[in-house]
């Protein structure tokens, strides 16, 4: 394998969790719910992935229950956010204090064991292109998923009558309401969606990325994932664009250090959140300030009779 | 069959001073189900969790000394929340204050200094943290960044620089390659208010605090002006108040106060810095501010009540051999009940038939 293909298949993996849980988060924002709570659902995923994995012995069980999981925080999110009208930002904090304390206790047991991760899958063919063959189609089963993702959401948002109304509320959700749309059921199914992006993007770091539990072991993904929307413009092929270009600054830290470049390990592991407030401020200013998020984006809904 | 809210058409007093306690009594209540399911006589994990660290004398100093920065930094939150301004971002502002005061101290270190060493460290630390929180207000108020995103990623900044600081440059050179900086000196450390335990003059400090911070909120134009543009942010443009300013005003303030908690946290309790000087301060401090109503008097209570949870997780990690991650749920449990209640404070839950709604 040559270096550039090393760098490749390391940008991926490191990409994939990011916008598996983007991808998600997206879709909740264009119904116009702001989920802070990524972080805290995708932890939550990735130690329930773990812990069921290494009861049942079996890797898929765990994606489910790392899904599960993720749902199940999403849901109480949801309870809070839609049932109750309560404030969005502090839900979502609420859900990534709750699920990063909740994962610790629930991987505790499970701190140190090692699994084999989740193998690839090899595509036949496809993979014998040379250079880019083995790159895009040898890769593990989220891979895949991830970008299936991002062709599905974006057919749906923009194909599909369901995907226009899940917009519709987003944008105006008095007059979505208005004209007889269900705006808590629509948002609902969007955080449950979300929920479970988030839940599988922690599989994908405790049961293929780093095959073993780590408190705490997402980093601030999550919130990476949340910024890697804003970055989109809340457009799916922009959100795969933007969570490759994050993927491949968090693994330049480690290649720098391989190459040995005379800088502090902190200081390159610090860049990957330095970068997202310099993304932040860039594309703002691209957009010259105006934002082109839903517009109901993060306003309680509570409708009246 | 189904539920709706409907705004009550008064929020009654009484409701509102019962909800943060419905709250409390709540988040007891699913604390003592989540022992029984994790195998614990739930009587026996509850009194170790919050009537231990209230028994004795030592168990009370630590709660001063815990509940101290939990207010100093909730206070300053409360002030970003009630105006609109999401900062997020309290535990690296913390950071940079210990950052800040701890590099006066070591920066003096073996050299003569005099009694104005320790008010320097207090402003450096403020200062410090100050300067953390005005980044993500100006990028918020020149560019529109979000300044959840911005402030929460500076967090990671700022663990990155003190760990950096602690294992390099501020290492202390006769420590064992320990990753700390030296003591402090006695001239650099915040002094105690009693012979034994760890209780110092930060603790009065924080108290001053919420006292001037009740009255400007209570009893100033400013106060006024930090609730309207939260409120009702049109009519406070018509009034002619600078929303841009109020942003970085209030960020300022709320760096300040968490700076001004770490350089405490650094030269009162801890006497050094250490990469790990905070457990999670900043974070907790949110749940602080939103029990205690946004409200300065109401962050002193609650921040009372968090530290004696911060207190419980440790006897319970010793007595019990529960993980520390316990206090974080249980935090998490109180902050979603809380939300909840004041929620219901302002709506009611009704049952009403199908055909009604439709």
């Amino acid at each position: 394998m040559t270096i550039a293909e090393a760098i490749l298949l390391t940008v991926i993996t490191a990409a994939t969790p990011l916008l598996l849980a983007a991808i998600g988060e997206l879709v909740v924002e264009r119904s116009g719910v702001l989920n802070l709570g990524v972080e805290g659902m995708m932890i939550m995923g990735a130690a329930t992935g773990i812990a069921v994995a290494i009861l049942t012995g079996s890797s898929a069980l765990g994606v489910l229950g790392a899904i599960a999981a993720g749902m199940a925080l999403a849901a109480l999110f949801a309870v809070m956010t839609l049932g109750l009208a309560v404030n969005q930002v502090a839900s979502g904090l609420a859900l990534t204090i709750f699920g990063l304390g909740l994962s610790g206790v629930v991987g505790a047991r499970f701190v140190g064991v090692q699994r084999e991760g989740i193998g690839k899958i090899d595509i036949p063919v496809l993979s014998d292109i040379p250079f880019l063959g083995r790159v895009l189609f040898e890769q593990d089963p989220f891979v895949y998923l991830s970008v299936l993702l991002v062709g599905g959401v974006w057919w749906f948002l923009n194909r599909t009558k369901a995907g226009l109304v899940l917009r519709a509320c987003g944008e105006n959700h008095t007059s979505a309401h208005a004209l007889g749309y269900p705006v808590l059921r629509i948002r609902l199914v969007a955080i449950l969606f979300g929920g479970a992006c988030a839940g599988l993007a922690g599989a994908y770091l405790s049961l293929v990325y780093t095959p073993f539990w780590t408190s705490g072991m997402t980093a601030g993904r999550g919130w990476i994932a949340l910024a890697i929307v804003v970055f989109a413009s809340w457009l799916p092929w922009r959100a795969a664009l933007g969570a490759y270009l994050f993927g491949g600054l968090t693994i330049l830290q480690l290649h720098a250090q391989g190459f040995g470049v005379p800088v502090p390990s902190q200081l390159l592991a610090a860049l990957p959140y330095l970068l997202t407030i310099v993304v932040l401020v860039l594309i703002m200013r691209v957009r010259q300030g105006s934002t082109a998020g839903p517009a109901s984006l993060g306003v309680p809904f509570v409708p009246d009779r | 069959m189904r539920l709706v809210l409907e705004r009550r058409p008064h929020v009654s007093v009484r409701l509102l001073v019962l909800s943060p306690l419905v709250a409390v009594a709540l988040t007891v209540l699913c604390g003592a189900v989540m022992f029984a399911a994790m195998g614990l006589d739930p009587w026996q994990a509850l009194h170790v969790y919050f009537v231990m660290p209230v028994s004795d004398a030592w168990g009370l100093q630590e709660v001063a000394v815990k509940a101290t920065p939990l207010i100093l930094i909730a206070v300053g939150l409360a002030l970003c929340y009630q105006s609109n301004n999401w900062n997020i971002g309290a535990e690296g502002q913390f950071l940079m204050g210990a950052i800040a005061g701890g590099w006066i101290a070591i920066a003096t270190h073996g050299v003569p200094n005099g009694p104005w060493l320790l008010p320097a460290m207090l402003l450096g630390g403020a200062l410090g943290g100050a300067f953390l929180a005005l980044i993500p207000a100006v990028l918020k108020t020149r560019f529109g960044a979000n300044e959840i995103l911005t402030s929460l990623m500076l967090v990671y900044v700022a663990e990155y620089l003190l760990d950096w600081l602690v294992r390099g440059p501020w290492r202390d050179p006769g420590g064992f390659n320990m990753p700390q900086t030296v003591t402090f000196e006695p001239e650099a450390t915040i002094p105690l208010l009693f012979g034994d335990g760890r209780l110092n003059l930060g603790t009065p400090i924080a108290i001053v605090v919420v006292i001037v911070a009740a009255i400007l909120v209570a009893r100033t134009l400013k106060g006024f002006e930090i609730r309207l543009v939260g409120e009702a942010p049109r009519a406070a443009r018509f009034a002619g108040f600078n929303d841009r300013k109020l942003t970085i005003t209030v960020f300022l303030v709320s760096g300040a106060l968490a700076g001004l908690a770490g350089v405490i946290e650094a030269a009162g309790t801890i006497r050094q810095l250490q990469p790990a000087i905070s457990p999670g301060y900043g974070f907790t401090a949110i749940i602080v501010a939103f029990l205690g109503r946004l409200n300065p008097v109401g962050c002193l209570v609650a921040g009372v009540f968090l530290a004696i949870t911060f207190i419980g997780g440790e006897n319970a990690q010793i007595t019990l051999r529960l993980p520390l991650d316990v206090t974080r749920v249980i935090q998490g449990m109180l902050l979603f009940f809380v939300l909840a209640c004041d929620s219901l404070v302002a709506y009611r839950v009704r049952l009403v038939s199908r055909e009604a709604v439709a």
